[in-house]
């Protein structure tokens, strides 16, 4: 189990995550949602440990987070973050190299299962396409967490389609998997918890179908609460 | 499946399935997917598909054999049971909607009589 106690991140004077307190559980599939720039993005980047919270602790099975938890978290950033003159296949060598957990089988299927072939280049890719590499890249490693930041945006149906398939495919009672995304229709059957953030704050975290059963409410009408009517609740 | 956004997924999953038993899609004694491959089919959380199974199996819609997997009821009977709830589910919808519009309950049974002679016609009248 995670658990974020406190957290505080700054970068400078702007507070990017403003004393979030959070546990994730496993067998769980998390929807992280929120508007740009409301700090989901520095929260998964702290729980994988590639950003030190200012202030109050990440734990993973109980001890901080760091580099012996980064071998059983898996994180998908925004940005890509492959070099232009690698293939698919590169991408896979790649990764091979930096984790114990990856699993080349599994990333030759998921290619497949995703027409990918792995002599496309990256740099030639489509942004859908580039959605998938990075998807089966890290969907190839054995985690217990996965973190995926906005895995959804900017591509077509099918990608997206495709996208939701494999991060049902990866679900287990001890797994945790956290997809962030301001997409919220998307995510609404496939999660079974949202986290919703705003400036820099945890606002809530539900169940979705609880959510549904005590108040008639779909993710989608508490995004508009939250967020909608200049941010006042009403 | 399109989901309604009021209704929790694993009550219109099941609403789903058994709509499936009773048209004959599936039939009595077929063996259902795994909670897995439920929640793929339907793009459904797997905690939510296990759930979805749960609450068939407490309404005797369908039970697990152990180390087998779920299946649909052998009950004939249970078949026609849940036709005639949903049936009901219908009917009392349409009532619904209808007293909604100020529409006392004899003339909407007037109106669906009405409606039924109108698609007679047609189908006589037909192209």
């Amino acid at each position: 189990m995670l658990e974020c106690r406190e957290v505080t991140k700054k970068y400078g004077r702007k507070t990017a995550v403003d004393g979030v307190s959070l546990k994730l559980e496993p067998g769980r599939i998390y929807a992280m949602l929120g508007p740009n720039g409301s700090g989901k993005t520095t929260l998964m980047k702290m729980i994988v440990g590639l950003a030190k919270p200012n202030s109050g602790e990440i734990l993973y099975n109980g001890s901080p987070v760091g580099v012996a938890s980064r071998r059983e978290i898996a994180y998908m950033s925004t940005e890509p973050y492959f070099y232009a003159w690698m293939t698919a296949g590169d991408v896979g060598k790649y990764y091979r190299d930096f984790f114990e957990d990856f699993s080349m089988e599994q990333y030759e299927r998921l290619l497949s299962q995703m027409e990918l072939t792995k002599d496309l280049k990256a740099k030639t890719l489509s942004s859908g396409m580039m959605a998938k590499l990075k998807i089966a890249v890290t969907m190839a490693r054995k985690a217990k967490i996965y973190l995926l930041d906005e895995p959804l945006n900017g591509i077509d149906l099918l990608a997206r389609d495709e996208i939701v398939r494999c991060v049902l495919d990866a679900a287990s009672p001890d797994v945790t998997l956290v997809v962030s995304s301001h997409l919220v229709d998307e995510l609404e059957k496939v999660a079974d918890t949202a986290i919703f953030m705003k400036e820099s704050h945890l606002v809530s975290v539900c169940g979705i179908d609880e959510m549904r059963e005590q108040s008639g409410k779909s993710v989608a009408d508490r995004y508009r609460e939250i967020y909608g009517h200049g941010g006042v609740e009403q | 499946m399109d989901y309604n956004p009021s209704i929790p997924i694993y009550l219109q999953v099941m609403m789903s399935i058994k709509r499936d038993i009773v048209t004959g899609r599936l039939a009595l004694g077929e063996k259902l997917p795994s909670v897995r491959d439920l929640a793929l089919q339907y793009t459904i959380n797997p905690n939510t598909a296990n759930r979805v199974y749960k609450e068939l199996e407490s309404e005797h819609v369908c039970f697990t054999r152990r180390g087998m997997g779920t299946f649909v009821t052998e009950d004939e009977g249970m078949a026609a049971q849940m036709k005639a709830a949903m049936a009901q589910e219908l009917v009392d919808e349409y009532l619904k909607g209808m007293q909604k519009l100020g529409i006392s309950a004899e003339e909407a049974v007037r109106l669906i009589e009405k409606g039924r002679e109108d698609a007679a016609d047609q189908t006589e009248n037909g192209p």
